[in-house]
C-alpha cells in the first residue's frame, strides 16, 4: 500500500532530536504493550507476520502523530478483535464474556527467554536465483493496495544486485498468512543520483533488500 | 454493560457505543480499521489514555487466562536489562582486537555473533557493515523499525521518527551532520535500508590511540550510536 508508513525520500519532518540518556521505555505501559503482543505471538494468539500491514492501514494522521508504542497498542487491539481473541463488548466491559477460560498464559521462565529464540527470518528452502551479484536490475513499478516491502522511493529505479540474501518468505502474502512463497531476496544498491537526481552526491548509495519478486533485468 | 445502548443487543452500533463510553479509546483504536476500509475517524474525539487502556486490556487477557502479569513484568525487564547496546559493543571490540573474529563477523555476520551468544528476535539473520577511511555505513529502516534487536536491544525513539526514517536515504549527510558527524566528501556514504528480514550492525572504525587498549575498555568506548553508523567512536 502506497500507506503513510513508506517515508523514504519524503521531506518536511525537520530535524532528527536524539535523547540524552533515552530509556528503553518512556512509560511503564510502553513495555507492557510490547511484552503482552509478543506473548500472545508466542501462544498463537496473534500472527507476528499480521502486524505491519496492522500498523500501516492505521488513520494516517494518527500514525504520525502518535508515539510508536501508541500505535503499537492501536495494532495489537486491532490484531485481537481480528483474531476473534477479545471481542468489542469485552474491551468495553473490561471482563470476559465467559467465564472459566482456560487457562494457556506463558510463564514467566518461558517469556524471559523469548527474546533470544532464533526467529523464523530464513525459509529453508532452495529456490532458483534469477539474479546474481553484478546483475543491472531494475525495481518494477508496482502500487499493490496490500501490504509490501517495496518503498516507493526505488521504484522503476535502476539498480545492481550487490549481495545475495538468503530465501525469505514473501511479505506481500506472508503478512496475510497465506502460502511463505519462498523466495530469493537480494541487497540492491541504487547510487544517490539514479534515486534524487543530480544534485545528490556522485559517491553515495542506497543499499535497499528486495524480494525476486520486485524487480527485473534491466 | 452500562454504557451499552439499550435499543442494541445483537450487533454494536459502534459509532454510538463510543459515545459516552468510559472505555471508549479502548474501542476507539479498534475502529480504525486498517487499509482505510472504514472511514470512522470517532476515535480522533474520543480521549485516549494509553495507559489506562493498557492498564484494562492486560487485565482483561489476565481475566481470560492469556496473560500472566508476572510473564509480563518479567519479559519487560528483560528488554530493559538483558539486550542492549553492551551486547553489540562488546561484539566490535572483540572485532577490533582479534583480527579472525573480525573476518567471521564480516563473512557472516550471524554466525559470528552467535559465537558471543548474540542471536534472537530481530537478529536472525545479521549482516555486518565496515566502516573504512573509504566507506561509512549508516542504517535505516525506512518502512517501520527494524533493528538489530540482540546486539543492539530496542531502538531509540530518535530511529523510529518520520524525521529519521524520512530523510537518510535523500540525505544522509545532511541528517548525520544533525547528529555532529561530517563526512569528508572522499569519502562514500551507504545507507543500509532494512526492507526485507535481514538486519544490520555497523562495525564503526577503532579510533587511533586506542592501540593499547584492552578489549573491555574499548568496549567501553562503543557507543549504539557508533553501531548505527550516525556518529564515530571518539578515543
Amino acid at each position: 500500500m502506497n500507506g503513510v508508513h513508506d517515508l523514504g525520500g519524503m521531506q518536511g519532518f525537520g530535524p532528527v532530536h536524539p535523547e540524552v540518556n533515552e530509556p528503553v521505555f518512556h512509560a511503564p505501559w510502553e513495555g507492557r504493550v510490547i511484552a503482552i503482543r509478543r506473548v500472545l505471538g508466542a501462544i498463537g494468539k496473534v500472527r507476528p507476520s499480521g502486524f505491519r500491514p496492522t500498523l500501516e492501514g492505521l488513520p494516517p494522521a494518527d500514525y504520525l502523530s502518535h508515539s510508536y508504542y501508541h500505535n503499537w497498542l492501536d495494532g495489537l487491539v486491532h490484531q485481537l478483535l481480528e483474531a476473534g481473541v477479545v471481542t468489542l463488548e469485552e474491551l468495553a466491559v473490561g471482563h470476559p464474556a465467559k467465564a472459566g477460560a482456560p487457562v494457556v498464559a506463558m510463564k514467566p521462565a518461558d517469556a524471559v527467554t523469548l527474546p533470544f529464540r532464533i526467529p523464523p527470518a530464513l525459509v529453508k528452502a532452495n529456490v532458483m536465483r534469477r539474479f546474481k551479484p553484478g546483475d543491472h536490475v531494475r525495481a518494477r513499478n508496482l502500487n499493490p493496495t496490500g501490504h509490501t516491502r517495496l518503498p516507493r522511493y526505488v521504484r522503476g529505479k535502476a539498480g545492481v544486485i550487490a549481495e545475495n540474501r538468503g530465501v525469505q518468505a514473501l511479505a506481500d502474502t506472508n503478512a496475510y498468512g497465506r502460502a511463505e512463497n519462498a523466495r530469493a531476496v537480494y541487497a540492491v544498491r541504487f547510487t544517490a543520483r539514479e534515486l534524487w537526481g543530480h544534485d545528490a552526491s556522485s559517491r553515495d548509495a542506497v543499499y535497499v533488500d528486495l524480494w525476486e519478486d520486485y524487480l527485473e533485468h534491466a | 454493560m452500562k454504557d451499552m445502548p439499550d435499543d442494541d443487543n445483537s450487533t454494536v452500533d459502534r459509532r454510538r457505543f463510543l459515545q459516552g463510553s468510559a472505555t471508549g479509546a479502548i474501542i476507539a483504536a479498534a475502529t480504525s480499521t486498517p487499509a482505510g476500509a472504514q472511514t470512522d475517524h470517532t476515535h480522533q474525539v474520543v480521549p485516549s489514555d494509553p495507559a489506562l487502556r493498557v492498564k484494562a486490556l492486560e487485565s482483561l487477557l489476565i481475566e481470560k487466562g492469556l496473560v500472566d502479569p508476572a510473564a509480563i513484568d518479567a519479559l519487560v525487564d528483560t528488554y530493559e536489562h538483558k539486550v542492549g547496546p553492551r551486547n553489540g559493543a562488546r561484539v566490535v571490540a572483540r572485532a577490533w582486537t582479534d583480527p579472525a573474529y573480525k573476518q567471521r563477523l564480516l563473512d557472516n555476520g550471524t554466525a559470528a555473533l552467535a559465537e558471543l551468544g548474540y542471536t534472537g528476535e530481530q537478529g536472525g539473520d545479521i549482516r555486518v557493515v565496515e566502516n573504512t577511511s573509504e566507506i561509512h555505513n549508516v542504517l535505516v529502516c525506512t518502512l517501520c523499525s527494524c533493528y538489530p534487536w540482540p546486539v543492539l536491544g530496542l531502538p531509540p525513539v530518535w530511529y523510529k521518527s518520520a524525521a529519521y526514517r524520512s530523510r537518510t536515504v535523500i540525505d544522509p549527510r545532511g541528517v548525520l551532520r544533525e547528529f555532529g558527524t561530517e563526512i569528508a566528501e572522499d569519502v562514500e556514504v551507504r545507507v543500509w535500508d532494512s526492507t526485507a528480514e535481514q538486519r544490520y550492525l555497523v562495525l564503526p572504525e577503532r579510533p587511533t590511540g586506542t592501540e593499547q587498549m584492552s578489549e573491555e575498555k574499548l568496549a567501553a568506548l562503543v557507543t549504539r550510536d557508533s553501531m548505527i553508523g550516525v556518529k564515530k567512536v571518539r578515543a
